[in-house]
């Protein structure tokens, strides 16, 4: 049977982007379609009933939804360039850090962008604490993976490209070089790999966009109380 | 080399119970070190320096955490004996997704049942139930979520169930009579030997909850 491979995305979210990048990374043939969130197409919701989000693979016409749980199955299905380590003490390791990206990585640098005054500066400085781990866990790696890319680096790959947009709209570095000498070269070294680098959505749409996101959260703060 | 396994856990933990299921699934021997929350061992804060919670699984010396992970790395390790996750790549796949709805639904929505009152906790017990009808739904007619067998996506709900009473006392609803397809499967999990010995007494888990709600002026 001819394999046929979908994968439902949109041209901005840091989710899709890592199921784009593992079928690209493999040399999976596959078709993508970017959808309008605000007029989410029938398969869309067809495919993904229980959150109606993206990323979504479609696999000869069977779903898989939520993107750490696309990379695996990708990973497992497609045996070639493997993300994942044999050894089930470093795999434990991978999914490890993979998941703190999402938990903690994701929320507090979210959480830096949208709050305003005391409170961004309270989030900024948890953000930099949860950093602070991935700066360690990088010693004497090239990689999260190791020597090449693995799945903690897809999974933390957005900040390659996001965190400079999200420190273009607030105006505050987040990534310091000097304080974050690792994790600013492997952000470096992650985007320009070959297939990541074809991949980054254009920097000024992605600025326009969580501009225009952060907007009514500056607007609130200004509210007179 | 000797096979040295340990667990730092707290005993009504759901997340905690389901490395003890996965562990008695695999029949492996293992030491048990209960963690008192407030006053954390040096042990667990060397062995989970990130999130400094329990369970932390530790095998020949080298720390695991998060119970997805830790029960898919007893599930690689412990291979030869009862399977927890299914070998079809795609039905993995399914059975994560699953486990990943758990945790984003369930523990919230739950917790809220017993940590708020009034309108916030109306919401959530909206939401508890709604959760359970989702859950039923994939459920279906299968005697269990890994189909004829019980496995990663039964063994990752089912500790929940010790907690039950605490929320239909909390908040004063009952999980049989809205959601039955759920309580049938909940007793087709106790039949297991694996699954009745860890999960503790519900009425004990709501003693320790109740001094907790004083605490909170919710009692």
């Amino acid at each position: 049977m001819a394999e046929e491979v979908k994968l439902l995305k949109t041209w901005s979210s840091p989710f899709g982007l890592r199921a784009f990048w593992i079928l690209k990374l493999k040399g999976v043939q596959f078709d993508f379609i970017d959808e309008d969130l605000s007029n989410k197409s029938p398969l869309l919701l067809q495919s993904n009933p229980v959150y109606k989000k993206v990323p979504v693979l479609i696999h000869n016409g069977k779903p898989i939804s939520e993107s750490l749980v696309i990379l695996e199955y990708v990973d497992e299905t497609w045996k070639q360039n493997p993300l994942l380590p044999e050894d089930p003490y470093e795999r434990a390791r991978a999914r490890f850090w993979a998941k703190f990206g999402d938990d903690k990585v994701l929320a507090s640098i979210w959480n830096a962008f949208i709050k305003q005054g005391k409170e961004q500066e309270e989030a900024i400085g948890l953000a930099i604490e949860t950093l602070k781990f991935l700066e360690e866990e990088l010693k004497g790696k090239r990689f999260f993976g190791g020597e090449k890319i693995g799945l903690p680096d897809l999974a933390l790959g957005w900040l390659a490209n996001l965190i400079g947009v999200f420190e273009e709209v607030i105006g505050v570095k987040l990534i310091e070089k000097e304080r974050f000498p690792l994790l600013s070269a492997w952000m470096q070294e992650f985007a320009e790999a070959p297939v990541i680098k074809e991949s980054w959505p254009p920097h000024e749409k992605l600025v326009t966009k969580f501009r225009a996101i952060r907007e009514p959260y500056v607007a609130a703060a200004a509210q007179p109380k | 080399m000797a096979n040295e396994v340990v667990l730092l856990d707290f005993w009504p933990s759901m997340f905690g119970i389901r490395v003890r299921i996965a562990l008695a699934e695999k029949g492996v021997k293992y030491e048990y070190k209960e963690e008192d929350l407030k006053n954390k061992s040096p042990l667990l804060l060397q062995m989970n320096p990130v999130h400094k919670k329990i369970p932390v699984l530790i095998h020949n010396g080298r720390p695991f955490c998060e119970s997805p992970i830790i029960v898919q790395y007893i599930d690689e390790v412990w291979k030869d004996k009862a399977p927890l996750l299914p070998s079809d790549p795609y039905q993995r796949a399914q059975a994560r997704f699953w486990v990943d709805f758990i945790d984003k639904k369930m523990y919230d929505s739950l917790r809220k049942t017993w940590t708020t009152k009034g309108e916030e906790q109306e919401a959530a017990k909206k939401e508890f139930f709604e959760v359970l009808k989702t859950l039923e739904g994939q459920l279906g007619d299968k005697p269990f979520f890994g189909g004829d067998n019980f496995g990663y996506v039964d063994l990752s709900l089912i500790p929940f169930y010790c907690w039950f009473y605490t929320y239909e006392t909390c908040g004063k609803f009952n999980v049989e009579a809205e959601c039955p397809k759920f309580i049938a499967w909940v007793k087709r999990c106790l039949q297991r030997e694996t699954v009745a010995k860890a999960l503790p007494d519900g009425k004990k888990v709501f003693e320790f909850v109740s001094a907790m709600r004083t605490n909170l002026g919710l009692e």
